[in-house]
């Protein structure tokens, strides 16, 4: 196996990998970015709305403080508050900077950043009614964010193995990691991609799901990798269904629709979200909107012959807004639901759209584990950033227009640290021969396996499971169910070989191994489902109703090896002020 | 039953490439012609090759030569595309096939980089924003929102003849997001590089581009205001 060196290897060419390798590669480290995809098709670029930032454009005396409030809230408090005292301190130069590179926002009349109404979102901590602080390229900021990161790399001479697919972390004799075994699609080729640091920046996983706004290659890869190493998870059963997938093909319409004044509406024309959430109304958290819709669709309220969606009505809005703000959504709705924003209103149903777990990690980006006594532990060489980490600035709900901003500012944050730390040096013994064929095990087992099942099929099955046993209602008889499909399904996924063993552009190979990341990730969360006896944010339980902060204001920590289900304290201690206690959490 | 026609080419294989005929059971739908694509690559030939990432038009992977028509195969629905119950699929024309349906873009992504797309400016920036006007802003509208998927450049017979050297539609229209940007301040060094007889010049105004783009850009404007400024720089 060939070696290939660098300081810095960042897995995933998305937001985060992206922005981390831009601050790598800016002081002159050698840096690589290994990615599946050409960087710019990742699923970054499918964010629509915004990135969430109080850069007090829309309001001059917006305060990062008030997002912090909001953002703890909206994790229903288990987002770590030292991690989001310093992402939403440090936004804001994080925005500049990007603008600065090029990111071209829509602006307002005095040439700021235009900042637009989010879910969530309020001033003064909750007493001073919506905030507008998600700052936004019109519906294409994601988009936009991609496509300037990518350029600012390529300016920056980063290095991109692009079309490359990692396989599994390696691990030298003292348990550090010292990079990952890669595979070139177009070629075949298996190298060893040496580093002193290996960044996952892998972004979600949502197509464990059958019915997801992610793209089809959010396959968690940097989640399978790292169980299979043994590392841990952390709140893998929070998942977010964002309220505004259309109906049918899962695409996602941007919940800055409702931040420009659109709402939803079921079959009576009932705007039923004043119901649910009387201040707030459709800008409530996702997690609240979602569960609404469910409701109103369990109740015979759902909208369509089968009264399984509900609509969101954007015409009163008028064409020129709908076309200056939300030129996007007008297009995916004529594509994708066949309506017409302008004239009528859009088929939607709650989607899988995020995972807030994921590798526990501090702000700094290293990669955590946690000793016999509960203390975390730094593991020497793994870092992770964006969706693929869980820091935890979103603890079990995410606020809109907060995944931006997280993958951004801890991208950099991750860069930072890295400079520093190849600053003062890195040194790693290097892998064993045994070391490394442990990496490429994996690879070696899919080549020589039979032929018995499809890759397709078994990934239908495992997403079927997934969606029918651990949606946004769950119940523990159920989801118990749901843990024995897996388990049964498990050596069967192990077992799966693929019949074409040409080495070009093998994709029935790479869906293979993607097949078995899928599977990880989906165990991992079935598991901390059943186990988290509470509801919490995104976990909402039929059999335990209520949010229980005796017993679980923790996050849980999912051990591979034994498959146990740990717990790991919350953050409580911001740097510079008074951390906010859990209330009530209402809208 | 839908028939389907897909271009196959497997280089260890293959002597030589060839069509291979499949019947797709659409179950009466107007289905995207990347679901056709999945359909059969999950149920009858795992092999079948092509990109595809985000399925909703905006990452750029699928684009494809349907029925003689270059566009994505996520948003390009079969009433669209299909005559007379047949579906015809080819890589996109004029670069070199690496398997199937999938080309290498290096030629297209050099392009892309020779235009140096990334801002320039090197005065000290402020410790907010630069400030933007919305009219200054509104003039990147129709250049920015580019996929970089080369279903124009390679449905660009200038390109097909000089890939090497005509930057092509994709190229220029990226040149042109950043020579239209007020924070931008490069824009001689822009057109310097620019000006020979092939980058920009080679541009016939045939419109294939704009006939394609599955966003709905213009690259062939784009390039006539390069055009103009180069003129008028030469003036």
């Amino acid at each position: 196996m060939r070696t290939i060196s660098f300081d810095g290897v960042i897995v995933g060419g998305g937001g985060a990998g992206m922005r981390a390798s831009l601050q790598l590669a800016q002081s002159g480290y050698k840096t690589a970015v290994i990615s599946k995809v050409f960087p710019t098709r990742s699923h970054t670029v499918s964010a629509q709305g915004g990135i969430t930032c109080a850069i007090a454009s829309a309001d001059p005396n917006d305060d990062w403080r008030w997002h912090m409030y909001d953002t703890v809230k909206g994790s229903d408090y288990i987002g770590d508050q030292d991690a989001i005292e310093y992402m939403t301190s440090v936004g804001p130069e994080a925005i500049f900077e990007l603008e600065h590179m090029g990111l071209p926002f829509s602006r307002t009349e005095e040439g700021r950043i235009y900042q637009r109404p989010f879910g969530g979102q309020s001033k003064n901590f909750g007493e001073g009614g919506q905030a507008a602080r998600t700052c936004a390229a019109a519906d294409r900021t994601g988009h936009a964010l991609l496509h300037t990161l990518y350029q600012n790399n390529v300016k920056n001479k980063t290095v991109f193995l692009n079309e490359w697919f990692a396989i599994d972390l390696v691990k030298n004799q003292d348990g550090a990691v010292v990079g990952v075994t890669a595979l070139s699609i177009e070629t075949g080729e298996v190298v060893f991609v040496k580093s002193k640091a290996t960044v996952f920046a892998t972004g979600g996983a949502g197509r464990i799901y059958a019915s997801t706004t992610n793209a089809h290659i959010n396959t968690g890869d940097g989640i399978g990798m790292a169980l299979r190493a043994g590392f841990p998870m952390q709140d893998m059963e929070m998942w977010q269904f964002h309220p505004t997938g259309i109906h049918g093909a899962g695409t996602l319409v941007t919940e800055g629709c409702r931040g420009e004044g659109g709402y939803l509406i079921n079959k009576d024309g009932e705007r039923f979200m004043e119901r649910y959430a009387p201040n707030a109304k459709d800008l409530a958290g996702r997690d609240v909107v979602a569960r609404s819709m469910v409701l109103e669709i369990l109740e015979g309220r759902g909208c369509g012959p089968e009264g399984d969606h509900v609509f969101l009505k954007l015409d009163h809005l008028g064409e020129e807004v709908l076309e200056s703000r939300l030129p996007g959504i007008l297009e995916l709705s004529r594509t994708f639901a066949h309506a017409d924003p302008v004239k009528e209103p859009i088929p939607v149903v709650p989607t899988c759209h995020y995972m807030m777990g994921g590798i526990p990690t501090n702000i700094h980006g290293q990669a955590l584990t946690i000793d016999g006594s509960g203390a975390d532990q730094v593991i020497p060489g793994l870092y992770a950033c964006g969706e693929a980490a869980c820091v935890s600035v979103h603890g079990a709900n995410r606020l809109g227009g907060n995944s931006l901003l997280d993958l951004v500012v801890f991208g950099r944050a991750t860069g930072l640290f890295l400079e520093e730390a190849m600053r003062s040096g890195i040194e790693v013994r290097d892998p064993t021969q045994s070391d490394l064929e442990e990496a490429n095990a994996r690879l070696a087992k899919l080549e020589a396996a039979p032929v018995d099942e499809s890759v397709a099929s078994l990934r239908k099955e495992l997403q079927n499971i997934m969606q029918n046993h651990f949606g946004v209602f769950r119940k523990g008889d159920f989801m118990r169910e749901g843990i024995e499909h897996l388990a049964a399904l498990r050596p069967r996924i192990e077992a799966v070989g693929v019949a074409d063993k040409t080495q070009a552009f093998n994709t029935a190979r790479i869906e293979a191994l993607e097949l078995q990341n899928l599977f990880e990730v989906a165990e991992s969360t079935a598991i901390s489902a059943e186990q988290r006896t509470e509801s919490r944010g995104a976990h909402a339980r039929e059999d335990y109703q209520d949010r229980d902060d005796d017993n679980w204001l923790c996050h849980s920590v999912y051990f591979p090896t034994e498959k146990r289900l740990g717990k790991r304290g919350v953050n409580f201690a911001p740097k510079t002020m008074d951390a906010f206690q859990p209330k009530i959490r209402t809208y | 039953m839908l028939q389907v026609s897909i271009y196959r080419y497997n280089p260890e294989q293959d002597a030589e490439p060839s069509m291979e005929d499949f019947e797709v059971d659409t179950g009466g739908k107007d289905l995207m012609v990347l679901d056709v694509l999945e359909l059969i690559k999950a149920q009858q030939d795992p092999t079948v090759t092509y990109r595809r990432s985000c399925r909703e038009g905006v990452c750029g992977s699928d684009g494809l030569n349907m029925n003689g028509k270059n566009g994505l195969a996520c948003i390009t629905p079969l009433s669209d595309s299909v005559k007379g119950n047949k579906l015809v699929i080819r890589p996109l024309p004029g670069l070199p096939v690496i398997r199937d349906l999938v080309v290498d873009m290096s030629l297209f992504y050099a392009q892309y980089e020779k235009v140096q797309p990334y801002l320039q400016n090197d005065t000290p920036a402020p410790a907010i924003e630069r400030l933007q006007t919305p009219e200054d802003r509104a003039k990147l509208d129709g250049l920015y929102e580019c996929i970089l998927c080369a279903c124009c450049s390679t449905s660009c017979p200038s390109f097909w003849w000089n890939p090497d050297r005509f930057v092509g539609p994709a190229g220029l229209l990226q040149s042109y997001r950043f020579l239209a940007d007020s924070r931008d301040l490069a824009t001689e060094e822009r057109l310097a590089r620019l000006d020979d007889p092939f980058s920009v010049f080679r541009c016939h105004g045939i419109q294939n581009c704009v006939n394609v783009c599955p966003k709905g850009l213009n690259p062939t404007r784009a390039i006539g205001h390069i055009r103009s400024m180069l003129l008028k720089r030469a003036a």
